[in-house]
């Protein structure tokens, strides 16, 4: 066997290390006609809408970036423009985005879908047209997704005014020096402050509404049984179904107790996240993200002041990245902890589980609460650093020794413990082995994230692909399981549980040794202003990746632009194909398994 | 077998139900284990209590760590003998108002007679059904004018006036704030007097080199390790 060496003289072949910079360059060599974004600060390929479909393909059947993680809408009403960003990452390679942008008319926005060949963009879709009115052409369903369909106007629009709307950024100028108190309601909703349609009249509103609309999305036509006289029933679940984890409704196509067609409706606890958050200085935004997923804050917060430190370019101090990988650890642990005892909820196996999982995350939300001053809401990172240092005592015990016993003790015993009680039970085997089944690519086509992508065999964690923090000085493996079924999703939590401990043990020495370092970079501020530019911050949240688009023009103190990249809510997508062929009870059991919260599904 | 899944599962649950009645016997001799403070401490530690740690509020509650963030108070001085009412430590500078973030802080400031600001604000509301209980407003007060409470029970029949906390509603002596947190309250009287001292410092002698540095115990207390002083 002989090694051919290739050697050309003439055009040297550029050796790129970094897949990024590679599939960049192959992708303008290809469409010589893509530029880099001109503003300064700002990251990205610029693509024509006719384009994109195209560059798109290409730049996953070629490149191999094949995950498209996240889709945000933006209103560049400087420019008038309105602008479409496209993060897309290669789960064989890892590393950074290829980051596709598309502008295009600011009245008449029409760009191209991406769900046909990429199903995963359908809510993402239909999330940007319902905020910014962007049509996306050849998109199966284009409804509104977060907002109810009568809804008048596309609230993330620069030109849009909430009901109470005070002023376009915060602080505002009514609280201080003569600040008198006020509640908002004490204006008159009927008064220039709120927005209706034209020629709205109270007293001719339609209540009634078919929903027409919902269902047609769910129609389905199919031959029946022969012989048999079948008809298709369309079922409502929920919303407020008690096993649904929150307000969602899940509107089911069902022959007989087989379901043929699902479709998720959310949006019951839509607030307008984003918008608050383009109101909100940039510190002002981080007890905010605590209130997305509430049963991980930390890991929520996590992605939130990464993305905010890579726009400001803030070193973080050793022991305070150690501080933010323990938090983000345990919290991890916790949630994990929850999922797994309200699956079994789900399954059926009412409550004792549930409690007995409850009680153990009570040792770590209770030692949040002494570190951070909450149990759930613990408004702890900041830019550059973290609030608090470890408390010296807690449980009548130095917090350090606390720490080592709940990890290096109690938490292994307690993963062996789910393991006898629940792993091998023969009741939660029949009801999770072969269950809500996701193959491998349909998981990447779906842009699932996290246990939900792991479990269907594709070893792809943030934690590993694009280290943040200090994740790439640790020893850990990224669990994966193969099935895609509900059991294991079950069983990569319990695997992540145990890489978390592992996590976990190897951060306590470096806890010791970093006693009295400091743990923030400078002075604290509370009114940051960043140089202009947008960055993308993303974290390996226990639900999937959680990523925050953040773009700030100039000294700004707000963002212009902030986007979440919730990953309960992008997992959903995939909840249709997962439940197709299933009965209805086998539903609740799949819902449990990709493990929601509302809280960062609606936003 | 089939059926030993089951089984040893609920041999898990037999054995959490035995250890809450071994923990109960325990207890016997020493005032029980409910209702009792001593056992409440070690009943919610679940390293080191087996069997039930639910507490039975109201008649039991848990101690809330020093940290803990509830609505907040201003900070008085304590009221001298004979009066009700101790000196504002709030300057009325604003810093809560602009940094709180779903803004929930009204300042009205103090004017001398001549018209001029005065340090001191001369109404201070908070309206607690928007506060997020976030801290920032401590956080970022740079006189410790401003603290978060313990104090959870706050409800109410009626929303519209007593959830506004006014300026007297809010006023709390610097004694309570010692009372409800001592180690916090010691660590941030310590690292005034510091700052205090090294501010004469800093103008005499240009080099920071040798810096007094607090003790650590204090410096664990502050958020951000003190750097704020």
């Amino acid at each position: 066997m002989t090694v051919e060496t290739f050697e050309s003289e003439e055009t040297p072949v550029p050796v790129y290390t970094d897949p990024v910079e590679e599939a960049t360059a192959r992708l303008k060599s290809e469409y010589p006609e893509l530029t880099d974004d001109p503003r300064p600060g700002y990251t990205g390929i610029m693509v024509p809408p006719e384009r994109l479909v195209e560059v798109a393909t290409f730049l996953r059947d070629e490149l191999g970036f094949n995950y498209l993680s996240s889709i945000t809408g933006m209103d560049v009403i400087d420019e008038n423009k309105m602008e479409t960003v496209y993060h897309t990452y290669s789960i064989e390679k890892g590393g950074g985005a290829v980051v596709l942008k598309v502008q295009t008319d600011r009245e008449n926005p029409v760009i191209p879908s991406l769900t046909p060949f990429w199903p995963g963009a359908n809510f993402q879709e239909r999330e940007a047209y319902d905020m910014f009115g962007i049509q996306f052409e050849g998109h199966p369903n284009l409804r509104r997704i977060l907002l109810w369909d009568e809804f008048e106007g596309f609230p993330l629009r620069k030109d849009w005014r909430e009901p109470f709307y005070e002023e376009e950024h915060k602080p505002f100028g009514s609280r201080w020096p003569e600040g008198a108190v006020f509640r908002a309601e004490q204006r008159n909703p009927y008064g220039k402050n709120v927005q209706y349609p034209k020629g709205w009249n109270p007293s001719m509103m339609d209540l009634e509404t078919d929903e027409t609309e919902i269902y047609a999305g769910v129609t389905v036509t199919r031959e029946s049984t022969p012989g048999l006289k079948t008809e298709k029933v369309t079922v409502n679940m929920g919303p407020q179904h008690p096993s649904t984890h929150g307000v969602f409704r899940m509107v089911i196509t069902l022959d007989g107790e087989t379901i043929l067609r699902l479709q998720p409706v959310m949006g019951y606890l839509h607030r307008n996240h984003e918008q608050i958050g383009e109101r909100n200085t940039f510190i002002q935004n981080i007890p905010y993200t605590d209130r997305l997923d509430y049963l991980s804050g930390m890991n929520m917060e996590h992605g939130y002041v990464v993305g905010v430190e890579k726009l400001m370019g803030v070193e973080v101090p050793e022991r305070a990245e150690w501080l933010r990988i323990l938090v983000a650890e345990l919290n991890r642990i916790a949630n994990h902890i929850w999922a797994i005892g309200f699956l079994l909820n789900d399954i059926g196996a009412y409550q004792t589980p549930a409690l007995y999982m409850i009680v153990q995350r009570e040792a770590i939300i209770e030692f949040f609460e002494a570190l951070a001053g909450s149990r759930m809401m613990f408004n702890y990172m900041r830019f550059g650093g973290v609030a608090y240092d470890l408390p010296s005592e807690f449980r009548n015990m130095p917090t350090m020794r606390y720490l080592e016993t709940l990890i290096f003790d109690q938490l292994p015993r307690f993963v062996e413990e789910i393991n006898v009680y629940l792993t091998h039970n023969e009741i939660v085997r029949a009801r999770s082995i072969g269950v809500g089944v996701l193959s491998g690519e349909e998981a990447i086509a779906y842009s699932t994230a996290g246990p939900v992508l792991r479990a269907s065999g594709i070893p792809y964690d943030v934690r590993r692909a694009d280290p943040y923090s200090y994740y790439d000085h640790l020893d850990f493996d990224v669990a994966v399981r193969y099935n895609g079924d509900v059991y294991d999703r079950y069983l990569i939590r319990i695997d992540e549980i145990v890489q978390s401990i592992r996590i976990l043990q190897q951060v306590m020495p470096r806890l010791r040794e970093t006693e009295g370092a400091p743990i923030f970079a400078g002075k604290p501020q509370y009114a940051i202003r960043v140089p202009g530019g947008d960055a993308y911050g993303r974290a390996e949240a226990p639900k999937g990746e959680i990523g925050y688009y953040v773009a700030a023009k100039q000294r700004a103190s707000n963002p212009d632009r902030y986007h979440v990249r919730s990953p309960s809510f992008i997992n959903l997508t995939a909840l249709g194909r997962m439940a197709e062929g299933h009965k209805v009870a086998d539903v609740v059991a799949i819902l449990g398994s990709i493990d929601i919260v509302l809280g960062e599904v609606d936003r | 077998m089939y059926g030993l899944g089951i089984v040893k599962g609920m041999a898990v649950t037999f054995k959490h139900m035995i250890e809450t009645y071994l923990d109960d016997i325990r207890w016997i001799g020493r005032g029980g284990r409910y209702w009792n403070p001593d056992a409440l401490e070690v009943r919610q530690n679940i390293l080191g209590s087996r069997g039930t740690v639910t507490i039975n509020y109201p008649e039991e509650k848990l101690p809330v760590p020093e940290r803990f963030r509830f609505v907040p108070f201003l900070v008085t001085d304590d009221p001298p003998p004979g009066q009700s009412w101790g000196h504002d430590w709030c300057t009325s500078c604003g810093i809560c108002a602009k940094v709180c973030p779903p803004q929930c802080i009204w300042i009205e400031r103090g004017k001398q007679p001549n018209g001029r600001p005065k340090p001191e604000p001369e109404q201070f509301w908070i309206d607690i059904d928007i506060c997020m209980n976030c801290g920032f407003c401590a956080e970022f007060c740079p006189f410790d004018a401003i603290k978060m409470d313990h104090d959870y029970e706050l409800a109410s029949y009626d929303r519209s006036a007593a959830h506004i906390h006014d300026k007297a509603r809010l006023s709390k002596p610097l004694s309570y704030w010692r009372e409800i947190a001592p180690r916090k309250a010691a660590a941030e009287a310590a690292a005034r007097e510091m700052a205090e001292a090294s501010k004469g410092k800093r103008r005499s002698k240009d080099d920071g080199a040798d810096q007094p540095t607090l003790p650590e115990e204090h410096l664990q207390q502050l958020y951000y390790r003190g750097s704020g002083y």
